[in-house]
């Protein structure tokens, strides 16, 4: 249910003029006003009774945890969830549904995280895409020049170094989300939701757009700024608003922004998880990753060790390089740099089918485009991987593939018809059990599970943990790769969190706590008592 | 069988009786056995052209390929006497060495198989007429291979292309439907990524597709040579690499890989001869040969595509009912 970016209708009225809104100041009645909305979805209350009131030239910091209600409230913002209670007033107009047409007309615009740019075209093009200003009548030519001269002055407020005709790929993304924002203020925006925009972009280009954001500040457009970086929000934001569970938990003005503060307010939730402690001590460092460099941090090595009859959470936020890592450890993804050892012997980098032999297993996050085949029964997935096991002669055979197919049915409590039933047709849980079978069946020795439990139900997410310390009790090392803070702390015995494609820090158990995890995953330091600072 | 090609299968018997009401001389020996042998050739390169589609690949050098290896072939055994046999293994050899490079272009190095074998169309057809100075590769007036024959004998009546094209697919069903290698291809096809993912060694399974296309390819290549006599290599199996995607569209594959069956690119093969002989025994000119099978091809995926939505339609409109109740 994705908002569509842009209208197709509507030629902006005022391009080239600064705004005349009031420089912002607290006085400056607020614009938009949400009070105690609601958003429930089946199990689980998204956003219960938030507030919000948003002035002209504010910008606001919204925080919180994966889950906290974020983007719900985006959603409601834009038009694209209808709210279950509560009401929304624009400039004193009080309604209880918001349409996408509204949310348009009301002037919020949205720069997501995926930007929604066409790189084959140049900047002006993709400010004006599907109202193009068109001469020659019925022949509709784009008038280019109308065009880029109605861009031009866009870009100079916003103080952008390149052309309404440079094209877009050559641009770099802090370039391409000024695009973005150059779009919404053709369309008379006067509040601006970036959604973590910082989020993938290097230091100086962050600079940059920070600047933009003050530019617009002086315009009076208001920002809601969704970042996990602490230290952009406490150098762009006139006050942040703290998000968990849904619930509105504080809002901190600029004066009291600071890290320990917000760290406490986003944390807290309750955990429902209840440790299960390994049977036995933990064994042997089954791999060692030795200064691995990903393409998508290759200025960052990684190093990590795995112990045997141990799960190692691998905590960090969306983004911090952490199923990168994973996918060069299988092989899937080549390594620029370092080395893996498996039992003290180094390992071929990047070839997938070397690390599966010697029981080296990855089991994605992506499930339906990587874990599994939609297309294949439960049975083919499960000896996909070790096929020729099953076969004679290059011949595979049905009776023994079947019959491990039954016993994996079996082990794991996959819930189908029978075992030639269509992966494609199963539940989340199940498609992630079989997605684990296809692995289990072949003697694994290290095992790494990247978000294990994201999209399945409660019911069948206790069975994946269960599954996991199982492992671990036999020997294996488990890898869990996970975003979700309960899972994290209530089923590893060891976490190592990652911030910016590097291991920020390690924690042991007993330095178990919301807190530090997130410390560590927004880049922050825990000293050796466990305290973060 | 699958419904798919049961329904292919009645097009044909369909087709096939209308024809023989309009034109008994369908069913004459002599007419049977020169469309049979046609299958036979044409099946040949077509069940290769399958297995690259399985994979979501396609090869459009067959035809090319067909020329260069048949003049070639003609030219070792006819003007440089070289025995038969050596120049059908020198042949292969080429034809294997082809669908290696293929693939290894398209796998190691990334390009689009569209764009790997339409070169492949453009260079082999240009080199074969190049090789000849676009002149008819022929054996000698008045010369006889008896060892040769075999390759357009009529064995009991069947054309030796018959009985080679029955072994081959009876191996290549079980390469594609029984054994491991197939079921790699169908992963391979229906999803790179997940089998990847799966330890499986897509590149591997890809470009071995494309090496068992152009041997089937240089087999018939030797076959067609036999059947013509002599390549005229500017118009020797011009477009054929249309037919086998054209018979495998019809029996069922899907171009975007992962769908498909070695029946049903056979089937879709004997149609589209069927819809030649068509065109010769009710007297349509046969300049108009294009057109009907063009039609055919298009009205047959558009109603088995529709009945496949409506079939889809039907069972959640089934479903619907079910948990409603």
């Amino acid at each position: 249910m994705a908002r569509p970016a842009w209208p197709r209708h509507g030629l902006p009225h005022r391009m080239s003029a600064p705004s005349p809104e009031p420089e912002p100041n607290a006085a400056a009645p607020p614009f938009l006003r949400l009070s105690g909305v609601r958003k429930v979805y089946p199990g689980v209350v998204a956003l219960a009774g938030f507030d919000l009131e948003v002035r002209p030239g504010e910008v606001i910091g919204i925080v919180g945890e994966n889950g906290a209600g974020k983007s719900t409230l985006m959603k409601i913002l834009g038009g694209v969830v209808a709210p279950d209670g509560g009401t929304i007033d624009i400039d004193g107009v009080t309604s209880q549904s918001f349409t996408v047409s509204e949310s348009i007309r009301a002037g919020i615009a949205f720069v997501h995280q995926e930007l929604n740019l066409f790189d084959n075209l140049d900047v002006a093009a993709n400010v004006f895409i599907g109202r193009e200003p068109c001469s020659y009548g019925l022949f509709k030519i784009v008038d280019t020049e109308r065009q880029s001269a109605a861009v031009a002055p866009l870009l100079r407020r916003l103080g952008a170094n390149f052309s309404p005709q440079a094209p877009v790929r050559k641009l770099s993304l802090a370039q391409r989300q000024i695009v973005e924002i150059a779009k919404a203020l053709s369309y008379d925006a006067r509040l601006i939701i970036l959604d973590e925009p910082t989020s993938s972009l290097p230091l100086h280009e962050t600079e940059k757009l920070l600047e933009v954001i003050r530019a617009l500040k002086t315009e009076g457009i208001a920002v809601i700024f969704i970042s996990h970086r602490l230290h952009e929000i406490e150098s762009a934001c006139d006050r942040v608003i703290v998000l968990r569970d849904g619930q509105f938990v504080g809002n901190l003005d600029r004066a009291e922004i600071n890290y320990q503060k917000l760290v406490r307010m986003m944390i807290g939730r309750e955990l429902k998880v209840v440790y299960t402690p390994p049977s036995a001590p933990r064994g042997q460092v089954a791999l060692s990753a030795r200064d691995i460099r990903t393409a998508a941090y290759p200025r960052q090595p990684v190093s990590l060790d795995l112990n045997r009859g141990e799960i190692l959470g691998l905590a960090g936020l969306v983004g911090s390089g952490r199923s990168e890592l994973a996918r060069v450890i299988f092989g899937i993804d080549p390594s620029y740099g370092g080395t893996i050892l498996f039992e003290g012997k180094p390992l071929a980098l990047g070839t997938a089918g070397d690390t599966a032999t010697r029981g080296i297993f990855l089991v994605p996050e992506d499930r339906k485009s990587a874990g599994i085949l939609l297309d294949l029964s439960i049975a083919q997935n499960i000896t996909l991987p070790n096929l020729p096991a099953y076969s004679r002669g290059g011949i595979v055979s049905p009776k023994a593939e079947n019959a491990r197919g039954e016993r994996s049915k079996v082990e794991l409590d996959i819930r189908a018809p029978n075992v030639k039933t269509r992966a494609g047709a199963l539940s989340g849980g199940n498609q992630q059990k079989v997605a684990l079978a296809k692995w289990l069946a072949m003697n694994p020795q290290v095992i790494i599970l990247d978000e294990p439990t994201r999209g399945i139900d409660v019911g069948a997410k206790f069975e994946i943990y269960r599954l996991m310390r199982g492992l671990a009790d036999a020997g294996v090392a488990v890898l869990m790769i996970s975003s979700d803070m309960e899972e994290v702390i209530g089923v590893s015995d060891r976490i190592a969190v990652m911030h910016e494609g590097r291991i920020s820090g390690s924690l042991t158990r007993d330095r178990f706590s919301e807190e530090n995890v997130l410390t560590l995953a927004v880049g922050g330091n825990v000293d050796e008592t466990g305290a973060s600072t | 069988m699958n419904k798919k090609d049961l329904g292919l299968l009645v097009l044909i018997l369909v087709v096939g009786l209308v024809v023989y009401l309009r034109n008994p001389l369908f069913l004459s020996p002599n007419n049977l056995a020169n469309t049979a042998n046609l299958i036979g050739l044409f099946g040949l390169f077509a069940i290769g052209q399958g297995f690259v589609i399985i994979t979501g690949g396609i090869e459009l050098s067959v035809g090319s390929m067909i020329a260069l290896l048949g003049v070639l072939f003609v030219d070792m055994v006819g003007r440089m006497g070289i025995p038969w046999p050596v120049a059908a293994a020198i042949v292969m050899a080429l034809g294997l060495a082809l669908g290696l490079a293929h693939g290894l272009l398209i796998t190691k190095l990334r390009m689009q198989p569209f764009v790997v074998t339409l070169c492949g169309l453009l260079i082999y057809r240009g080199v074969a007429r190049g090789y000849t100075a676009d002149a008819t590769a022929g054996f000698p007036f008045g010369s006889t291979y008896p060892g040769l024959d075999f390759f357009v004998a009529r064995p009991f009546g069947i054309p030796t292309s018959v009985y080679v094209l029955v072994v081959v697919a009876i191996i290549a069903w079980i390469v594609l439907h029984r054994s491991v290698f197939g079921r790699y291809l169908y992963a391979v096809g229906k999803n790179e990524e997940a089998a990847r993912f799966s330890g499986i060694r897509t590149d591997l399974v890809v470009i071995a597709a494309y090496v068992i296309c152009a041997a089937l390819t240089a087999l018939a290549a030797i076959f067609f040579a036999m059947y013509t006599r002599s390549v005229q290599p500017s118009g020797h199996a011009n477009f054929y690499e249309l037919y086998a995607i054209a018979a495998a569209v019809l029996g069922g594959f899907s171009l975007r890989g992962g769908e498909g069956s070695i029946i049903g690119v056979i089937l879709g093969t004997i149609l589209l001869q069927i819809l030649q002989n068509l065109v010769n025994l009710l007297g349509i000119p046969s300049s108009l040969n294009f057109a009907v099978m063009g039609t055919v091809i298009l009205v047959g995926v558009l109603v088995d595509q529709q009945w496949g939505r409506f079939r889809e339609r039907r069972r959640i409109r089934e479903a619907a009912r079910v948990a409603q109740n």
